[in-house]
């Protein structure tokens, strides 16, 4: 029976590949196979484009014979992932592909240019094989609010990917692609890979160009790499990195070749620990957190301080206010961000009404699904005449106090912090709908570090009751290189634990044809 | 704290120009004033000294030349269009037509 090509990892394709032993075309077949058979009962993706990406397979393929027939120094220019399959969120335009936001009113929206990281992508010679399902507007922990109906999460499909980039965590989760994009606002790509039980990091506010992609919050968005190891997600970060002067906030900071160094030995990579210095901030273990999350938490650190590192609890005083800021600044800028949206130049529109306001209502109204609705009416409110210093300004100010608590603890002399990624594992469909607030708390651990614009990664760290718990690494800005070597050393650390055996649980499910979908099962009573 | 009303609800559904249900705003004078309860927080902290932050990165005046590029073809933008006429977008009328 051939080998199963989905089970690799991105770098083990990029050895074979240049080893001639696999071809890019055969890579992005398998995974399109896998993707096309595995998806009903998944639903991570809302476009597969298999046309184009078999054409830019056998496009990498032709470039990869050209550099073997070149020597072996035109095979080590090309980018680790040259001829790897990835998969983009779908608010990340690809010329004359859909890009939905994950919202009716982006629906039947044909992109006309290519974002910054796509035609990174290209350059690197990456497989782009479609486009993934998300909270609209990137808007949610769940997955739920996608106007295209939920993902579910491979490790048990009656429960949520997290989100908002819950199809792309959960596509990498059950080996429909090795690498994904995913942006984050206030947690939207650590806590879904948490929740799937794979890595996903969100970079330093300006190490990736926003270029091309649609905006929500527009001080605290960040792109980032999905992979089922360290190594892969920094191989996808090198990729997409580094200045754009189409997005005025990338910065003039050049991309660590680190990112595509960390070494391959566990070994090597767990000796990284010694003499490190990790802060445990309190803070962080909040009440009412799942007790399983926090046992594999002060398991992983018990692990980093065995491998020689020294581990101090430490405070970050003002954590507690980081939710009610996070929901005034995000939804103050989202409200500015969504105004483009009116029925005019392109997407969803409503015609006939009265008038051009009867129109724009009509068109808003009908196009935009309820969390989003909600979030444009507490950003207006918040900047609205009579309440901007109450609420925004004030915001502004206490985000100053978040993001000096930190600064204070990396001028102190902390490599890193580390801590969960989110209190909870996966919950079931529905759980968290009815309460908004309740939703809001899933980001109580990874909103703090948007609003400080700082680096984090969630790495897998064991399971609690069979579903996965993220351990999250903070570090300072532009810290990527150190805070990818830390999060490798404690995967090599970790290499022989039982819990890296187990595969999601509900996997084999997936290849059943006549299975439940996922708004099937949501609408199910449990 | 603040609390809203269902006038207040409507009001700032306007000035965001949602056109919501009887029901929508109904749900969301709950939903609002429950989130705003969680702002009120906020005013534990003395923050009459503190500096805002807008961004965090320190970046400041990026600027470009001011020199003419090439934009995307009328073709392309327009393929995007509810309803167009040649090259143009066609909108709603915004003046009076009597």
């Amino acid at each position: 029976m051939a080998e199963d090509l989905t089970t690799l990892l991105a770098h083990q394709m990029a050895a074979r590949l240049r080893a001639g032993e696999v071809t890019s075309r055969e890579l992005a077949e398998a995974h399109l196979a896998r993707a096309h058979a595995t998806d009903r009962g998944l639903h991570a993706w809302l476009s597969l484009d298999d046309d184009r990406a078999l054409a830019e397979a056998d496009a990498a393929d032709a470039r990869l014979a050209a550099a073997r027939a070149a020597g072996p120094a035109a095979l080590d220019a090309l980018h680790p992932l040259h001829g790897v399959p990835v998969a983009l969120k779908d608010l990340v335009s690809v010329k004359g592909g859909q890009c939905t936001a994950g919202s009716r009113i982006l629906e039947g929206y044909r992109a006309p240019y290519d974002a910054h990281i796509t035609e990174r992508l290209h350059e690197a010679g990456a497989v782009i094989l479609g486009k993934t399902n998300m909270d609209e507007f990137a808007m949610g922990s769940s997955c739920e609010h996608s106007a295209f109906g939920p993902t579910a999460n491979p490790w048990d499909l009656g429960r949520v990917p997290g989100g908002s980039s819950g199809g792309s965590a959960a596509s990498v989760a059950a080996f429909q692609t090795p690498l994904s994009i995913g942006t984050d606002t206030g947690g939207s790509i650590r806590q879904p890979a948490a929740l799937c039980g794979i890595v996903g990091m969100k970079p330093t506010y300006g190490r990736v160009s926003r270029y091309g992609i649609v905006a929500f919050a527009s001080s605290l968005d960040q792109v980032g790499p999905f992979g089922r190891d360290v190594r892969d997600a920094s191989a996808l970060l090198h990729a997409v990195s580094g200045r754009d002067e189409r997005d005025s906030t990338s910065a003039p900071i050049p991309v660590p070749e680190d990112l595509v160094r960390l070494p391959s030995s566990d070994d090597e990579a767990a000796a990284w620990l010694r003499g490190r210095r990790f802060g445990v901030p309190r803070e962080y273990f909040v009440a009412g957190m799942d007790p399983g999350v926090e046992a594999r938490i002060r398991e992983a650190v018990a692990v980093l301080a065995a491998s020689g590192a020294s581990v101090e609890e430490v405070s970050l005083p003002h954590t507690d206010y980081g939710l009610a800021t996070y929901y005034i600044v995000a939804p103050a800028e989202a409200s500015a961000n969504l105004a483009r949206y009116d029925g005019v130049r392109f997407g969803h529109s409503v015609r006939g009404g009265e008038d051009y306001l009867a129109d724009y209502l009509a068109t808003r109204g009908s196009g935009f699904g309820a969390e989003v609705k909600r979030r444009i009416m507490l950003g207006t409110y918040a900047l609205s005449a009579g309440y901007y210093d109450a609420f925004y300004l004030k915001a502004l100010k206490v985000r100053t106090l978040i993001k000096r608590d930190f600064d204070v603890l990396f001028e102190a002399g902390f490599d890193a912090l580390v801590a969960p990624t989110s209190p909870d594992v996966a919950f079931r469909f529905g759980d968290k709908m009815a309460d908004p607030v309740r939703m809001y708390l899933s980001d109580a651990c990874t909103l703090p570090v948007n609003m400080a614009g700082l680096p984090g990664i969630s790495v897998p760290c064991g399971l609690s009751e069979g579903l996965p718990v993220g351990l999250q690494f903070i570090g300072p800005a532009w810290s990527e290189a150190a805070l990818l070597r830390a999060a490798r050393a404690y995967e090599g650390a970790t290499a022989g634990a039982d819990w890296r055996q187990v595969l999601p649980r509900d996997l084999a499910l997936l290849e059943d044809p006549g299975i439940a979908t996922p708004a099937e099962r949501a609408a199910a009573p449990h | 704290m603040a609390s809203l009303s269902r006038a207040d609800v409507e009001h700032v559904a306007h000035l965001a120009r949602l056109g919501l249900t009887p029901e929508e705003l109904a749900r969301l004078e709950g939903q609002l004033n429950h989130i705003l309860d969680q702002y009120a927080k906020l005013a534990e902290l003395d923050t009459d000294a503190i500096p805002p932050t807008a961004q965090t990165i320190e970046l400041e005046n990026i600027l470009r030349y001011d020199a003419a590029r090439g934009s995307l073809p009328a073709a392309e933008v327009l393929a995007n269009a509810p309803e167009r006429d040649g090259d143009f977008f066609v909108v709603p009328a915004i003046l009076g037509g009597e």
